[in-house]
């Protein structure tokens, strides 16, 4: 029992580490190509902390639609809007400090409000949760939140019709 | 496990897509750095959905991916056009509309 609560917290660590370094090197990289590769790291590592959160299936439906058709749409868009000279250019701003003092200081204002407000909460243990969870994500979406569902499915054909529409060449 | 970790995690992962949408000039790398916010904010709802044991976190966690899904779609064909008509999509050529 205290042996699985000892992995998770090393497991949680490696793959904060990863999914850090990784997010880091989306935006700080030189290489279009390569930020798509290191969002790969990112988004597998949320997929590795749903997981550890007991999400299995929010976590297989991040990989298969994020990792699976979102990154590809990337490299794509990236394939389809290559500029004449390769990786020759420079990927940011003039102004690039002050966005580092603004991320830094909205950092250090939700890392304060956070540690003074959750000081020591712990999660909940894993046996005391709901054992289905896809069961109860589905009675979840087909009850309560139905009226969303079918926006967001109208949502996704108005994106699709529409993304179609605006690239098509005529 | 702390709550406050996976808080954490979230808040860190938040500030870098902030640091990555200011800080970008490519218009498709601001589009990555937005897909690292929306990742953040799913942290967020599924810790919370397993500290409170109410599946609602996570069911919003599912319709962020979807809508994040049909937003890529569109901003990238809208980035397609803006490369078709301006050859560039670096955003300090877009500046038709300044001042």
């Amino acid at each position: 029992m205290y042996a699985a609560l000892v992995a998770q917290n090393v497991f949680f660590g490696i793959i904060a580490a990863v999914m850090i370094g990784g997010a880091l090197r989306v935006v700080t990289t030189k290489n279009v190509v390569h930020a798509a590769l290191w969002l790969v790291v990112v988004l597998a590592g949320a997929a590795g902390q749903f997981i550890l959160l007991s999400a299995e299936f929010v976590a297989t439906t991040q990989v298969l639609v994020y990792v699976g058709a979102i990154v590809v749409l990337f490299l794509f868009g990236t394939m389809l809007t290559r500029s004449r000279h390769g990786t020759d250019e420079d990927l940011t701003l003039r102004q690039w400090p002050l966005a580092a003092f603004v991320s830094i200081l909205l950092l250090g204002i939700m890392a304060y409000v956070l540690i003074d407000a959750f000081s020591d909460d712990k999660l909940p243990d894993e046996s005391a949760l709901l054992v289905d969870n896809t069961a109860a994500i589905s009675d979840a979406i087909f009850k309560p939140y139905l009226i969303p569902f079918w926006a967001l499915s109208f949502v996704l054909l108005a994106a699709l019709v529409g993304a179609i529409v605006l690239a098509r060449r005529d | 496990m702390l709550i406050n970790q996976f808080l954490l995690l979230g808040a860190v992962l938040f500030c870098i897509g902030v640091y990555g949408v200011l800080a970008r000039r490519n218009a498709v790398l601001v589009l990555m750095s937005i897909e690292i916010i929306l990742n953040a904010v799913n942290l967020n709802f599924i810790a919370f959905a397993l500290r409170n044991n109410n599946i609602d976190g996570q069911v919003f966690a599912l319709y962020i991916i979807a809508v994040a899904a049909a937003e890529v779609g569109v901003g990238l064909a809208i980035v397609l056009l803006i490369y078709r008509n301006r050859r560039s999509i670096a955003l300090e050529d877009l500046s038709a509309m300044k001042g």
